[in-house]
């Protein structure tokens, strides 16, 4: 009736989830109570949970994607101070069924459920409003591609507390993730919650690809466009032809797990290096999906903190599509160790080197830009310049793995976790956060804490230096990764170096915590009334802060690059007209919800091969689908009247600025 | 709250809103399609590899049967040229002629699906099933994932011709034959490429 | 081919006739059964065979996408045509590595 669930599924046995589980138990009952007594139930499910707007739900993305940083830092953690514990031959407090849980789910959470997220929460802030667009092309989708995503992360907690997670690494390689040697729920688990938010990612791809290339205002040719939407378009394209290639993986390792097939088995003609070869051809420009996008923020960065066109537009945009295509033609240097020969190898090589080019044009683009202009050092500043610093390191460790004779020594050695952490953690990450810092007062109407902003970047900065940079140097020394206990004494002071620099990082993460608590408790304080209060190029800076929920009540012809700048020089508003009309916006809808939901609990139900319930959520998710198709009523005119009013009163908020 | 309701009529609708959110929507949908063709290379990348992992089972030339397999294509052909002209009607506006062909070409295609499981129940019937080997593990999974979008479209097919019985030919519903007749003529792309890579190349 | 009897309608994608339709469906016609021909009865060398029936595979998905998917150079369709080459690029790199980084494993891993 219930398949392979029962009570046992629980792990009561270890104290470690149990008391975590309390915690988090205790938080969210906490979060529902409040909100409850709060009676903020019905404003949720009407302006945020149903929502179909764009700013709207790329908030809710860089929300959730916060939340699991949290997670995913804390796994991070265990680690560290397991490995400080373990080393001279203790066991340390972490048995390695757990333990090989937590780098597992370290690596899924900050991956698939932190960097995917943030990184599509930023697309969907930003875009519409950098090309003078109301919304995305389509909104419901965007809604849906929320929900999916949710639903993957759903299940990756739910895993915890209910079962067990995979043992496997974040690219669950066979034969290990087969069912002979991983009879558990975990892979099960990887599985669903990768496949279904795959589906949502993929379903963003679409709808910025198209977004960018349709919906672009009147003037903004593509190549008047902000280097932040192309590299937005890029990441789509990279979403578009990588995630098939996921889902098929998945596909076939489900096929393998829950029908007996041989794609990836040991016996039967199965292949397991077809699984690694599959993974990383979508593993490789995974990655890149990660990295444009905070190219993108540092590019708008460079030039708005400089006060300067940004430098090389052209050249910028190329080495942005080069990357693009080239990013399909490296992914063997993940595993040059794996046998395909000398041959193969040195292509592979050559190219992962070849598109170190057009990064390292980049990097030069920004320096450029920021020479001779008037460098404001505020908190998105700060970060990029730690970027560039960080990054440049972490990318010149990549060419030194690129040689595959080099790789031979230092691969799966904290070398190769050295390096990239160097390039996620400095580029993607170090992106985010700018990001973060300086769309945020566009996104919410006030500012954030500018001190604790500033501590938090030094404290993430020098933590990060601390955390990973003697991982370099124990990777020359011979120690690998993963690693539960080991006995090498020479290892044990840089590890405690490591463990002191998560320390560090962990106060940076506190110091964000807090900033966000004490500007929302001083938003009247730190409102932004003009809307720009960066002195931005772009056009987002030119509407209200936040946004009315139609964006722009005319849509602004655009004439050059830096569209707003020019219209700043030229003293033009986007105001300037008395003549409101109607404006179609599409209707708030539960169906993404719904159909989510319902997907939650067919793939929860496969996991514990529960067949009829799984078969239910199934066809009720469809049915949802359907239902959906039938609503007519899906779309709406906003009076002239009510877009005059709102701009109305933003004129006035103008005036008191 | 809204002073100006949508017009739900016919298509070819003179309002500039409505004509650019179906283009748009028939553009979204080929670029959904191009990821599609993404996943069916993967595919068949798969099946590449495992073609002549037979464990000692049967191998390709044991197993097709190359005239059931050109009926096969004769039918999912057929369909596609019927849906041809149940477009060619939803141009004219002739909501009959519509309903009447995309009920032939959903005929075909559920003989196409009946063609297909009775191919694969016979195999598994001797034992010949996908957990039998790498190579009927990859058959089965890109003949079978091919079928599956059949499958799909023969639902949605269903569904839209009871949205265009009670509805008529609105833009919404001229928007969506648009996308499900992309798609039809998508899946005889792919089974092209399945009958020459698994059962002609399999079999010469 | 036939341009006058191309009707672009409003939802941007170009329509056939009844014409182009017929057209294309006889082509695929004629494009399916020689290659089952070939292989039913052989009478070319096996490998010979082999490269006609791909051949003539990959001139029949042109001919579904000229004659049922009405893909042509038009500006409207200028989108649709480079999505669709990108994905051809990718599909031959990522299928053609595969096969080469699968076959230099298999040999240099002294599979049998």
């Amino acid at each position: 009736m219930f398949g392979k669930l029962s009570w046992d599924a629980v792990p009561l046995h270890e104290p470690i989830v149990m008391y975590t589980l309390a915690i988090v138990g205790l938080m969210g009952f906490a979060l529902v109570g409040t909100v409850t007594w709060k009676r903020k139930w019905g404003y949720l499910w009407r302006e945020w949970f149903t929502s179909v707007d764009h700013k709207k739900i790329g908030c809710m993305y860089i929300i959730v994607a916060l939340v699991m940083l949290l997670r995913g830092f804390s796994d991070a953690i265990m680690m560290r101070t397991q490995q400080a514990m373990a080393s001279s031959g203790g066991p340390g407090y972490l048995p390695p069924e757990h333990y090989d849980q937590i780098f597992t789910a370290h690596g899924v959470i900050m991956i698939f459920f932190m960097a995917m997220p943030f990184v599509v929460g930023l697309m969907n802030i930003v875009v519409p409003l950098q090309i003078g667009a109301r919304d995305v092309a389509y909104p419901f989708l965007n809604a849906l591609s929320f929900w999916l995503f949710v639903v993957g992360a759903a299940l990756v907690n739910i895993s915890l507390g209910v079962g067990e997670f995979a043992r496997t690494g974040w690219v669950a390689y066979p034969p290990l993730s087969e069912l002979g040697y991983s009879p558990g729920v975990g892979v099960d688990y990887y599985i669903w919650s990768l496949q279904i938010s795959g589906i949502g990612t993929l379903l963003t791809g679409v709808n910025f690809f198209v977004t960018i290339l349709k919906m672009r205002t009147e003037g903004m040719t593509l190549f008047k466009m902000p280097v932040f939407t192309w590299n937005a378009l890029c990441t789509s394209v990279l979403i578009l032809a990588a995630f098939p290639i996921l889902t098929a993986t998945l596909l076939m390792l489900t096929l393998d797990r829950y029908l007996g097939m041989h794609f990836f088995t040991n016996e039967a003609g199965g292949n397991p290096m077809m699984y690694v070869n599959l993974i990383w051809a979508w593993g490789h420009p995974e990655v890149y999906i990660l990295i444009l996008p905070a190219f993108g923020v540092f590019s708008e960065i460079a030039a708005t903190f400089s006060s300067k066109r940004l430098f090389g537009y052209v050249s910028l945009v190329w080495a942005t599509i080069a990357i693009t295509i080239l990013s399909f033609i490296v992914w063997l240097h993940h595993f040059f160790t794996m046998g395909a020969g000398a041959n193969v190898n040195a292509f592979f090589g050559i190219m992962t080197m070849i598109i170190a080019v057009p990064t390292g044009v980049k990097i030069f683009t920004w320096l450029f830009t920021m020479y001779r202009g008037r460098v404001r050092f505020e908190t998105p500043m700060l970060w990029t310049l730690g970027f560039i610093v960080t990054f440049s390191i972490g990318g010149m460790t990549g060419v030194l793995l690129a040689v595959p004779g080099a790789d031979f020594l230092l691969h799966n050695s904290l070398f190769l976790i050295a390096h990239f952490h160097n390039v996620i953690i400095g580029g993607a990450v170090f992106g985010y956060m700018a990001g973060l810092t300086y769309w945020f007062p566009k996104a919410f109407g006030f500012r954030l804490n500018d001190r604790l902003g500033r501590i938090a970047f030094w404290c993430w900065l020098t933590g990060f230096y601390f955390a990973f940079m003697p991982s370099y140097v124990l990777g020359f020394m011979g120690m690998t990764r993963r690693l539960n206990h080991f006995d090498n004494p020479a290892w044990q002071p840089w590890l405690l170096l490591e463990l002191v620099g998560v320390g560090i990082i962990l106060c940076g993460v506190s110091a964000q915590a807090l900033q966000l608590y004490v500007s929302i408790r001083n938003r009247a304080k730190y409102r932004d009334l003009t809307g720009d209060p960066w002195d931005g190029r772009t056009l987002e800076w030119a509407t209200a802060s936040p946004p009315p929920f139609y964006n722009f009540a005319e849509q602004p012809k655009v004439n050059d690059l830096d569209a707003y700048w020019g219209m700043k020089e030229r003293g033009v508003s986007t105001l300037s007209h008395t003549d409101y009309r109607a404006i179609h916006m599409p209707r708030n809808t539960s169906a993404g919800l719904m159909i989510s939901i319902f997907a939650l609990i067919c793939s929860f139900a496969l996991v514990w091969h529960i067949w009829w319930l799984a078969i239910f959520g199934l066809v009720a998710s469809v049915v949802a689908m359907v239902v959906r198709s039938y609503d007519e009523d899906i779309d709406y005119f906003v009076p002239a009247q009510e877009v005059a009013r709102i701009e109305k009163a933003r004129l006035k908020d103008l005036a008191e600025a | 709250m809204s002073n100006i309701v949508l017009e739900k009529d016919i298509a070819h609708s003179h309002e500039q809103g409505h004509e650019d959110a179906g283009s748009m929507r028939v553009f979204g949908f080929w670029i959904y399609l191009m990821t599609d063709c993404i996943l069916f290379a993967t595919l068949f990348a798969g099946y590449a590899v495992l073609r002549d992992s037979v464990a000692g089972g049967p191998s390709t030339v044991d197993i097709f049967e190359l005239p059931y397999v050109l009926a096969e294509t004769a039918l999912l052909l057929l369909s596609s040229i019927t849906y041809g002209y149940a477009m060619l009607a939803m141009n004219r506006n002739d909501k009959a002629h519509v309903l009447r062909w995309l009920a032939v070409t959903f005929v075909l295609g559920c003989g196409f699906i009946a063609m297909e499981i009775n191919e694969f129940h016979h195999l598994i019937e001797e034992g010949y099933g996908p957990d039998r080997s790498g190579f009927l593990t990859a058959f089965f999974t890109l003949v079978g994932t091919h079928g599956a979008h059949v499958l799909s479209g023969l639902v949605w097919m269903a569904i839209l011709m009871a949205q265009v019985s009670t509805r008529g030919l609105t833009n919404t519903n001229t928007t969506r034959l648009s996308c499900l007749s992309l798609f039809w003529h998508f899946l005889d792309v792919v089974w092209i490429c399945v009958f020459t890579v698994v059962y002609l190349l399999g079999v010469v | 081919m036939y341009n006058q009897s191309q009707v672009h309608s409003s939802a941007g994608t170009s329509h056939g006739s009844s014409r182009s339709y017929m057209v294309g469906f006889i082509i695929s016609v004629v494009l399916t059964v020689i290659p089952f021909g070939l292989v039913m009865f052989p009478t070319l060398p096996r490998n010979i065979t082999a490269w006609v029936v791909v051949a003539l595979g990959v001139v029949q998905v042109f001919a579904h996408l000229k004659y049922f998917l009405h893909l042509d150079t038009a500006s409207e369709q200028r989108w649709n045509l480079i999505a669709l080459i990108f994905s051809v690029v990718i599909i031959l790199l990522l299928v053609g590595l595969s096969l080469w980084i699968m076959d230099s494993i298999h040999h240099n891993m002294l599979a049998h």
